[in-house]
């Protein structure tokens, strides 16, 4: 299980690159391992907003259907639209080709509420007993 | 706390992940569902299905017993035979589905669903007349064992001819050292064995098998790809496409219902549904840009007309499956329907089913 230093990770299994302005967002090895084989995602389209802890897309395995939390607020600027062609992306390099959306932020103090690599370990740890 | 069977140990030993089914701990997959999925279609798969329940009818009385119970004719079978049938109520309702299995003329042995089992056994008990009614779902772990390569690889651990025990039989013999009940049954739409054997024997008997298949691809399989399996072979899940609100004519179960038999539970309602003809029923139909998933609303014209009951995204025809009911004069194939997934009108086409059938 990966668990990259240069992200943030939240509660919801979502990891965030932060580049400036702008966040690249993703679900984390961790998530796509719990959710099993990945068959289907609905994304937003560029130019939509996202709040932070609202749903902003779905991801289907075989079984079940999961909303995708947006970590942080702002306005969506690019979508992986090789996704839904290829949802396995999400299972096979989920911190790579696997990312999902880039959002322009309205409010970068909400990072401050993300969870470094080592907390996130941590987080899955607990939540694995 | 959810019951364990006694691969349990086994599961964990493969690293299954696992979720409570019916209530018991099950194991979902081992490593993939798709990857799973595909081993029962092209080689083999070996399930735990421990958690069915087995319900014994017993004595002079137990064949009128069963006919009065279930749907289909008992009366058909010789021993060593198996049928798939229902228990219904007086309402055409289901009850559950079943296998029902001739041992002799004074033993029938009912395989019924796990979630049902407690249901089932008070059901029996109270129309089973003068039969006598044994709850042997203790007594008993089952292996499933499916897929094209299935009975090949049972040959290797049997002296049982299994070429001479044709479809929906059984026969008592030894495999891998230990007595077991052999059914040619299954619930993936391929060839293959249900293994019916005693508890303490199940974990031994597991590993023979996973031995003895493995070089020719067999691989454990969840209840993941389980349901995918039946529901590409169109097969009825109860909870599903089957409940107590659901007729067998209105799932496209005609074929079990054998009126000619005489009475049983059900028939009056199930006679007047057949002469007045079924408002609604099952469909399956294939969505085009999203999946299908028990609960949604099938949509004609901005109108709502039925229900999914099941839906995913298919291994084998890479297509989203769905099952659903909608009026009965909806169903043709061919017809147009959209699927609403999450407020979005998705398009759909009625096709017929099965959604997979294997080459014969």
């Amino acid at each position: 299980m990966e668990f990259p230093e240069d992200l943030k990770y939240t509660k919801e299994h979502e990891w965030v690159l932060i580049e400036g302005g702008t966040a690249t967002v993703g679900i984390t090895d961790y998530a796509q391992d719990q959710l099993g084989d990945i068959v289907f995602v609905e994304l937003p389209a560029v130019g939509d907003k996202v709040s932070k802890e609202d749903a902003f897309g779905v991801v289907e395995s075989v079984k079940a259907v999961s909303d995708i939390y947006a970590p942080l607020s702002g306005k969506v600027i690019e979508v992986n639209d090789d996704l839904p062609d290829d949802p396995e992306m999400l299972n096979e390099d989920p911190y790579g080709d696997g990312w999902i959306i880039r959002i322009e932020l309205t409010d970068p103090e909400e990072i401050e509420d993300l969870m470094t690599s080592a907390e996130y370990e941590q987080y899955v740890a607990e939540e694995k007993e | 706390m959810a019951k364990r069977t006694p691969l349990y140990a086994a599961h964990r030993a493969l690293g299954a992940r696992l979720v409570e089914f019916g209530g018991w701990e099950m194991p979902v997959q081992y490593t993939s569902i798709i990857e799973e999925h595909h081993a029962v279609r092209r080689q083999a798969g070996l399930f735990d299905v421990s958690h069915m329940g087995e319900i014994e009818l017993r004595g002079p009385h137990a064949l009128a017993a069963c006919q009065q119970l279930t749907v289909n004719d008992v009366g058909r079978l010789r021993d060593g035979q198996a049928q798939y049938s229902l228990l219904c109520l007086p309402s055409g309702g289901v009850v559950d589905d079943i296998i029902v299995y001739r041992l002799a003329a004074d033993r029938l042995l009912l395989c019924v669903n796990a979630a049902n089992t407690d249901t089932d056994v008070a059901w029996v008990r109270e129309h089973a007349g003068g039969a006598e009614v044994v709850d042997r779902s203790a007594e008993f772990a089952q292996l499933a064992l499916q897929g094209p390569l299935a009975t090949a690889i049972l040959r290797r651990l049997t002296t049982v001819a299994l070429d001479d025990v044709a479809a929906f039989a059984c026969r008592e013999g030894e495999v891998a050292g230990c007595r077991t009940l052999l059914a040619r049954t299954g619930y993936t739409g391929e060839d293959g064995w249900e293994i019916y054997c005693a508890p303490a024997d199940a974990p031994g008997l597991w590993a023979a098998l996973l031995d003895a298949g493995t070089p020719s691809g067999l691989r454990p399989v969840g209840l993941g790809a389980r349901d995918t399996l039946r529901l590409e072979r169109a097969l009825p899940l109860y909870g599903h496409e089957l409940t107590e609100r659901t007729t067998p004519l209105e799932a496209g179960l005609g074929w079990v219902v054998r009126f000619a038999k005489g009475a049983f539970i059900g028939r009056e309602a199930l006679l007047r549904q057949r002469d007045a003809g079924v408002p609604r029923r099952l469909i399956g139909v294939v969505a085009r840009d999203g999946i299908p998933r028990q609960g949604y609303r099938i949509v004609q014209a901005g109108k709502p007309v039925g229900e999914v009951t099941s839906g995913t995204k298919s291994p084998t025809l890479g297509k989203a499956i769905g099952l659903g009911y909608v009026a009965a004069t909806l169903g043709a194939p061919g017809t147009a329907l959209n699927i609403e997934i999450r407020g979005r009108l998705v398009d759909a086409e009625v096709v017929p089913l099965p959604f997979y059938r294997r080459a014969s």
